[in-house]
């Protein structure tokens, strides 16, 4: 029986096989997972927005795609995950509502999500395997640490592994 | 006064618990009369959650809800969300239609989901034109937009404007109800962190 770990909005958490990583409700937040399939260890964040750059209040370094990744190398590491066997891969940032004119850059924050997903991931020189992002749909992901699988499950668009 | 959602003492959340009163109170009598019959209301409750209690809002992160969602500018800037669950939704279509044949898991119509709109435009619409008759502040807003979707990615639109400000987000949960059919939505106003302070400065309680 698999063991699954829940990861919540601006979450972070880390598995070993059998354990299950899984995060529900993806819209334009981002899940960006990690893993080794080595040491069979794998680590998932559910982020929200880019950069904590911009942003005064940042307690919380798993909200944001850089420092949640740095945040879940760390983690792997510590728990025994080899830095360069790591690899990655992302699911979510969705437009959930579209405006016909509008000036919010806030709607499209999803996309944003992704770019600065990937632009991290390339800054710390880990393989982007596969993703399944954009749309205008929520999507729950799950990750098996042993094979590095990600489902995606949504509820009009059907089920899919990358 | 720099307004942040930690430091907002009872007393302004006594002043915008009396502001969403108002407000549902003026959208439950504008509902009435767009479904002409009566349709009562309970006080609304003011919630504040950490992000990650999110999926507790709705029974559920990935469970399906419908999200109604506009954007209001003007003296005060910001956006407004009305999320509704699956059966509230078919609650609130049978109570207009005046139907009781819908269906769980029938796609909507471009009726019915014109109506829904009009029913996010008309709670929304009377939430600010409460707020803008308390405050004297000069309020605009969008047509609304709509999807049916989960409830972690329909909240994380309100929720991610929230991030941008902390860790918690502010919410007024409502309950409508008419002829025995409950109708459970919850409303997020999220003005911009300026306008919090210009809100509760025209209200005197800067």
């Amino acid at each position: 029986m698999n063991k699954t770990i829940k990861v919540g909005m601006a979450d972070l958490n880390i598995a070993k096989s059998p354990g299950v990583l899984v995060t529900l409700g993806l819209g334009s937040c981002v899940g960006i997972a990690l893993y080794d399939t080595e040491t069979q260890i794998a680590g998932l964040a559910h982020i929200m927005l880019p950069s904590n750059k911009l942003i005064d209040n940042n307690q919380n370094p798993a909200k944001f795609a850089d420092t949640a990744t740095e945040l879940l190398i760390n983690l792997m590491i510590e728990k025994g995950a080899i830095r360069k066997n790591l690899v990655a891969k992302i699911a979510g940032g969705a437009q959930m509502f579209s405006f016909k004119n509008h000036n919010n850059s806030l709607l499209n924050i999803g996309e944003r999500n992704v770019l600065a997903t990937k632009e991290v991931l390339k800054e710390l020189n880990i393989p982007l395997l596969a993703e399944d992002t954009g749309g205008n749909f929520g999507r729950t992901i799950e990750v098996y640490p042993r094979t590095g699988m990600l489902i995606v499950k949504t509820i009009n668009h059907g089920i899919k592994e990358i | 006064m720099n307004f942040h959602i930690d430091n907002l003492n009872s007393f302004h959340l006594d002043v915008l618990k009396e502001i969403a009163n108002i407000g549902a109170g003026n959208a439950a009598t504008a509902l009435s009369i767009m479904v002409n019959r009566p349709i009562g209301m309970n006080v609304p409750k003011l919630k504040i959650i950490y992000f990650n209690e999110v999926e507790d809002i709705l029974g559920g992160a990935d469970i399906p809800v419908t999200g109604i969602y506009l954007e209001f500018n003007g003296d005060i800037k910001g956006t407004i969300m009305f999320v509704l669950d699956e059966h509230s939704t078919l609650n609130f279509l049978t109570l207009i239609f005046g139907r009781e044949d819908l269906e769980i898991n029938k796609d909507l119509d471009d009726m019915e989901i014109s109506a829904l709109k009009e029913v996010g435009n008309i709670l929304t619409g009377s939430f600010l034109t409460s707020l803008s008759q308390m405050t004297g502040l000069t309020i605009n807003y969008s047509i609304p937009a709509i999807a049916m979707d989960m409830a972690g990615a329909i909240l994380s639109v309100p929720l991610i404007e929230f991030g941008q400000q902390g860790d918690r987000a502010l919410f007024i949960e409502t309950n409508f109800l008419g002829d025995e059919k409950q109708v459970r939505g919850h409303l997020f106003l999220i003005p911009s962190i300026e306008s919090y302070t210009t809100i509760l400065q025209a209200l005197g309680v800067a």
